[in-house]
């Protein structure tokens, strides 16, 4: 394959993991921005997402798309109760302080993942994508006869991937919807800007919490459903999205969910394409040490602004 | 009185930890020597995290650095015990004076992410050099190397008398240390930092140099695993070895002299004790973070202080 082919197989698989990281990016986005408190244990909600997503299309049975539709609707919610089960029962009662915070998610972590290993095992399992057609893509290019349409060979992408990036765009502009123009995202926002004024105007702060810690983890069980297809089910998963996200919120600047969004794009989509052409470990070492080094000289994100 | 009774603490410790030798049985005493090396690094990282107020999640690239300075050093270029030792602290206390330059030009939550990153690059550089480091495998010192003027620092009471006096060392000079002019003066940043800036402190300079003398506090405990144990791998370097510090030093009481042992003795022995009965010992170790989370917020030496005892270091 030339170039410019196995270019745009890798952006689509840069896209791909753009979609993932984008939601679950968002959901500690969220809960950052609201809460003000670092959710260790996100990447453990996003795990329990896939593994959910394992269990209900394996009750469920019959044609893939079935136990698909059922684990995308069940799942998040089901994650996202336990999510709030988590803050009503410890982060309420350390009153979000930060550095305590960190410690009981850190706990909250150890305890999903040590529990997964009991319930589930240590196997990786698949779950059938609901569709699964292979598209072949076209490449235009300059010949000796001028303009011309090729299908190089091995130039293609799955039906279900394009669905991966379709659902997650949609997914996010349902949330900015909700976030912006209802009066739950005002709530939200209102809880955001001053925890104790919102308060003082009957805004639940304590509930509020609950939801959106809810939300942030129910967001990142999203992405897993839609990844598992692609990716196995597996206890240990949730280490990277946990390191990627975090990148992606801080790059972006804290709090700032267009930051957010133009991160996880730029940094899903860099590193499908360093990974194709460049040795893994070094495009890694290069990766960290950019991500790093942005924050450096511009601590604020790329979106964030100073605080005052 | 107070600086008697906490001198008198202090040596107090050190003495039963000298008496623990004669009275524990092997596996204990191999355990304890084991626990003396890490509250070396949880030392380090309490001046910077307990004191100065600093969060670092990249700890392990110090610690890292103190072990494979000394490891290399010695495999490839031929250097004894005590040369390779210290270039084994050199190497880490550079790797900080670095990091700090460019990582505290942040702060708050960027400042762990930008630690953590590096930490994470260090740790991808090892792995990418593997030929010499051998990656995740790591590679071992060879027992006749391990030789300190004559004494085998194989042996069990060799071993746990190095132990002994390298904590002890370490123990005392950060208890005077925390208690000198440049101690407070970082106590006063973790309080309020515009006010020391407003004092006349050189707020940026303290921070840094917080961050190299707790850098090179985890190089001695780095170089002192590789030395008595003759392991070096890069597993050290991950990320659990960044977060290991944090919840001995949160554990033990953040800002307190003796906190740091008693974090690290307390999840030693909570991993040991549950592996053996289960082998679900992580979550043992997590319902145990989330307890102490909710009813000891301070660690254990911390609600000592707050409950009982108000003079504790």
């Amino acid at each position: 394959m030339d170039f410019g082919p196995h270019l745009m197989l890798a952006s689509i698989e840069g896209a791909v993991i753009s979609a993932i990281l984008v939601l679950t990016a968002m959901g500690l986005s969220i809960v950052f921005g609201v809460m003000r408190v670092v959710n260790v244990a996100h990447g453990e909600f996003f795990m329990l997402g896939a593994v959910f997503a394992w269990a209900v299309s394996t009750l469920i049975g019959g044609h893939a798309g079935f136990g698909f539709v059922a684990a995308l609707l069940i799942v998040p919610v089901l994650v996202g109760c336990i999510a709030a089960g988590v803050d009503q029962l410890i982060l309420k009662r350390i009153d979000y302080d930060v550095d305590r915070t960190i410690v009981a998610t850190i706990g909250v972590l150890y305890i999903v993942q040590q529990s997964t290993l009991m319930l589930y095992g240590p196997e990786a399992r698949p779950v059938a994508p609901p569709f699964n057609t292979r598209l072949a893509l076209p490449w235009f290019e300059f010949g000796a006869d001028g303009f011309q349409m090729i299908w190089p060979w091995g130039l293609s992408v799955t039906t279900y991937k394009l669905f991966v990036i379709i659902a997650a765009i949609s997914v996010l502009g349902m949330l900015w919807f909700v976030l912006t123009r209802t009066k739950i995202g005002l709530i939200m926002r209102a809880t955001q800007q001053d925890r104790e004024m919102a308060q003082a105007f009957g805004v639940p702060v304590n509930r509020v919490y609950s939801w959106v810690f809810g939300l942030g983890a129910g967001l990142a069980a999203l992405g897993a459903v839609l990844v598992v297809p692609i990716q196995q089910a597996h206890y240990l998963m949730g280490g990277d999205p946990l390191l990627l996200a975090f990148i992606v919120v801080i790059i972006g600047g804290l709090g700032s969910l267009p930051g957010t969004v133009i991160a996880a794009v730029l940094i899903g989509m860099s590193d499908g394409i360093i990974s194709v052409f460049f040795s893994p470990t070094l495009a890694k070492i290069i990766a960290t040490f950019l991500v790093a080094m942005v924050l450096v000289f511009r601590p604020q994100g790329l979106m964030g602004r100073v605080a005052a | 009185m107070t600086v008697s009774r906490t001198t008198a603490l202090h040596f107090g410790t050190l003495l039963v930890l000298i008496a623990l030798f004669f009275v524990l049985p092997a596996y204990h005493v191999g355990a304890f020597s084991r626990i003396m090396v890490l509250a070396i690094y949880a030392i380090g990282f309490n001046l910077l995290f307990g004191y100065t107020g600093l969060l670092s999640l990249g700890h392990a690239m110090f610690f890292a650095a103190g072990m494979y300075g000394f490891g290399l050093s010695m495999n490839f270029g031929g250097l004894s015990v005590l040369p390779a030792f210290a270039v084994g602290v050199l190497a880490a206390g550079l790797l900080a004076l670095g990091v700090g330059l460019l990582a505290l030009r942040t702060i708050g939550v960027a400042f762990m992410i930008v630690t953590l990153m590096f930490a994470q690059t260090f740790y991808l550089v090892i792995l990418y050099f593997g030929e010499y480091t051998r990656g995740d495998e790591g590679f071992i010192i060879q027992q006749a190397q391990r030789n300190l003027a004559g004494i085998d620092l194989t042996t069990e009471t060799a071993r746990y008398f190095a132990a002994f006096t390298l904590f002890a060392i370490c123990f005392l000079a950060m208890a005077r240390l925390v208690q000198s002019p440049f101690g407070k003066r970082l106590v006063a940043i973790r309080e309020n930092e515009e006010r020391a800036r407003m004092l006349g402190y050189d707020v940026g300079r303290l921070k840094l140099a917080a961050l190299v003398v707790s850098g090179l506090f985890s190089g001695v405990a780095g170089a002192a695993y590789a030395m008595l144990f003759g392991y070096v791998g890069a597993s050290f370097a991950a990320v659990h070895y960044s977060i290991f510090p944090l919840l001995w030093v949160l554990l033990g009481g953040a800002g307190t002299t003796i906190g740091p042992l008693i974090g690290v003795i307390f999840m030693f022995y909570l991993i040991d004790i549950s592996s053996s009965f289960t082998n679900a010992y992580m979550l043992v170790a997590g319902v145990a973070l989330v307890l102490l989370t909710l009813f000891a917020p301070q660690g254990i030496a911390g609600t000592i202080r707050k409950r009982a005892v108000s003079w504790l270091p």
